[in-house]
């Protein structure tokens, strides 16, 4: 078990002779608890396969070094680094049984029989495999061989961290959920350092105790679900946490608040002196209201998702989308919204303005 | 099209894929085959297609049999997970490839090809190859391709499982808007409940080769007339447990006691099924109070899911806000009786009126 600290990190492919450097990865400056559950978050090419990699050790980065519990690492192959990995698909042994295939990492090392036995046993205890253990890999399903897969990123208690690369890709919806829960669960019994990597926001904010968005090579929060929920630092956190994400609108600014569609704003943020910059709101779908008065709209599109119901509203060309109760109505006539001032952000390009200063 | 499965089955060798069916779908509309892998999605899209020949039964398109006649032969397109795309074509040619085939003047394939593009917004894209693209956009492509030919039927084989999840909001939002101006009757699979909902139209809920129910997206949904309709339609998945009945009040366990709503009060006493979905099951509020232990708590932004042991039965609640609990913790959930989903003892629903 390791604290992961990232000291000025960052990387770039060797350019073309005579061009400048294009960053794959932006600069990271950071320090990862020791025990912590940390998810990578962000889209296709956002950069996480290369931070991965540099915590791996299948890359090296250009610049900056990486330490884990204060040790430099950062010229450490993989195989010296002690940490376990569970990838997308399964990496299982066929012809072995389940509990050869978990006991492999153990024997790899010389782990004494009967260490490795308590040991197997423990971890299939905790994923329901303790009845299959005796049975070849081979016949299992997908999601029974991803659990063996798991299982042996499990088993070694002399790691640093575990790392976990979209490792619930081939699992059924249904089954998703159980193994996330587990996971989480097992997080909560053995304390290892766990950095998982997805694109989906659903497994990231319920695995992790912290999120590290990433966008465009760099990272853009780190904090909490609820942090990442409540204060978006960059319209990007707002887009991509929330679904329907954070609605992003065009605004100006009259004497410190924030005017949009002609309307002066409620918000707690107080004393901005107009400093330039492209201006924006940002406000949750569910934290927009219908209301007496405030900013008139026409109703685009009602969606019943059982739950609740996401309302497309129009003001001008600005499309707002709003998520109300399952049982509340919408009004027919002249519908008019407001927006709750507790979380409403003001963003100049893209980045959050922090109440106070500008 | 109209299209009609009257008992069509599907055996593969000793092993049924598909038991006796009956289904209609209704030209035009936007229809959703809700189930898990193996459930019968994919045979139940193949027989529809004509690619699969049924072992019993006919398919009737409009007021014609067409059992048996080959794919080729009917005004059919299919999309699939995977993105299939000719790879030495460019995004043009692989949309204007079925309008070739048909024969259709080069101005003509021109319009089309150009309007869709546009449609799908890969007007940019039209001159690169599918090797250049994002997933996403090789998916667009391949629809497109399925669009342009103004195919009566199309197929969608769970098309947006394989894109990022940001992105499937996206053409989830777009893709019944797209259809609706075709005239063309869709099918649509996909695995995820909450997917279904989105989409809306019709839905068929499957399981283990058997259609469950179908009928409109939001009443399949909030009125499944079995314990096996409801479990098809919810995830998390739905919370149950056996109550004991005495007259007009449900007892579950030793302490929640409730009064039935009237016309299951008249029903004899005895043992019956609950269902509430993890959304009315609430940690704070009115209603009936139980009690368990709290095995997970999960938070995403927005929602607490804890997951928690009522009566000896693992349920779900699934709550606005934040709700921190610790591993083990006694607890208290409150449930609307109103909410609850009664059912009897072969698990088939039972009408609640006041």
């Amino acid at each position: 078990m390791s604290q992961i600290e990232f000291s000025n990190v960052r990387h770039a492919y060797p350019p073309p002779a005579g061009q400048a450097p294009v960053y794959a990865l932006q600069e990271i400056d950071q320090v990862w608890d020791d025990g912590g559950a940390y998810a990578l978050l962000g889209p296709s090419g956002c950069g996480k396969t290369t931070l991965l990699n540099i915590i791996s050790g299948l890359l090296t980065p250009s610049e900056g070094s990486i330490l884990f519990d204060g040790q430099e690492v950062t010229a450490l192959p993989t195989t010296e680094r002690h940490i376990a990995q569970v990838f997308q698909f399964p990496v299982v042994y066929d012809t072995m049984t389940v509990f050869d295939n978990l006991a492999f990492p153990l024997r790899n090392r010389q782990m004494p029989e009967a260490q490795v036995t308590r040991r197997v046993n423990e971890i299939a205890e905790m994923l329901d495999l303790s009845e299959r253990l005796q049975q070849r890999a081979a016949g299992l399903t997908a999601d029974g061989k991803q659990k063996i897969s798991l299982g042996r990123g499990l088993v070694r208690e002399d790691v640093n961290a575990i790392l976990f690369d979209e490792p619930l890709t081939v699992i059924d919806p249904h089954l998703k959920w159980k193994l996330r829960s587990k996971l989480k669960q097992l997080h909560q019994q053995i304390g290892v350092t766990m950095i998982y990597v997805t694109h989906d926001q659903v497994e990231a904010l319920t695995f992790a105790d912290k999120v590290v968005v990433m966008y465009d090579g760099g990272v853009v929060q780190v904090g909490t679900p609820v942090e990442l929920f409540n204060r978006p630092k960059h319209t990007f956190v707002g887009y991509f946490i929330g679904s329907p994400g954070m609605n992003v609108l065009p605004c100006t600014l009259d004497r410190g608040q924030p005017v949009f569609a002609s309307h002066r704003l409620d918000t707690h943020h107080e004393g901005d002196s107009d400093a330039g910059g492209r201006l924006e709101i940002g406000i949750r779908p569910e934290f927009v209201s219908f209301s007496n008065d405030g900013i008139p709209v026409a109703i685009d599109k009602v969606e019943d998702l059982g739950r609740y119901q996401v309302v497309t509203v129009r003001h001008e060309s600005q499309q707002i989308k709003m998520v109300i109760g399952e049982d509340q109505p919408i009004p027919a006539a002249s519908p008019k919204i407001h927006f709750n001032p507790d979380h409403l952000h003001l963003y100049r390009d893209d980045w959050m303005v922090e109440s106070g200063h500008a | 099209m109209a299209i009609e499965l009257r008992k069509v089955s599907l055996r593969v060798g000793a092993e049924t894929h598909i038991h006796e069916t009956d289904l209609s779908l209704q030209p035009g509309e936007f229809n959703i085959l809700l189930g898990t892998t193996l459930s019968g999605k994919t045979s139940l899209m193949r027989l529809m297609a004509g690619l699969e020949k049924p072992t019993s039964g006919e398919l009737w398109a409009n007021d014609s049999n067409v059992t048996g006649v080959p794919v080729q032969k009917r005004s059919v397109a299919m999309v699939y997970q995977a993105f299939i795309n000719y790879p030495s074509f460019s995004v043009y040619d692989n949309i204007a490839s079925p309008l070739k085939v048909a024969g259709l003047p080069k101005a003509q394939i021109d319009e089309k090809v150009r309007r869709f593009a546009d449609l799908l917004q890969l007007t940019p894209m039209l001159q690169r190859l599918p090797d250049e693209l994002s997933g996403g956009q090789q998916q667009r492509t391949a629809l497109a391709r399925a669009l342009v030919k103004g195919a009566d039927l199309v197929l969608l084989d769970e098309p947006l499982a394989n894109l990022d999840y940001k992105l499937r909001e996206e053409l989830r939002d777009e893709l019944p808007k797209m259809f609706a101006d075709t005239g063309a009757t869709v099918v649509y699979a996909t695995s995820e409940p909450l997917e279904a909902l989105m989409l809306g139209g019709y839905t068929a809920t499957l399981n283990e080769g058997r259609v469950v129910q179908f009928g409109k997206t939001s009443t399949i949904y909030r009125q499944p007339h079995s314990l096996e309709a409801a479990r098809v339609f919810s995830d998390p998945p739905i919370n149950t447990a056996t109550i004991e009945k005495r007259g007009s009040s449900a007892q579950l366990g030793e302490t929640a006691k409730w009064k039935l709503p009237r016309s299951l009060a008249d029903m004899p006493d005895g043992r019956y099924t609950i269902g509430i979905r993890p959304h009315h099951l609430l940690p704070t509020g009115k209603g009936v109070k139980v009690d368990g232990e709290v095995q997970i708590a999960e938070i995403s932004g927005s929602e607490s899911i804890v997951r928690v042991n009522i009566e000896g039965n693992n349920w779900v609640s699934e709550a606005h806000g934040i709700h921190s609990y610790k591993f083990g913790e006694r607890s208290s959930f409150y449930f609307e009786a109103d909410r609850c989903l009664y059912f009897d003892a072969r698990d088939q629903l039972l009408e609640t009126r006041e």
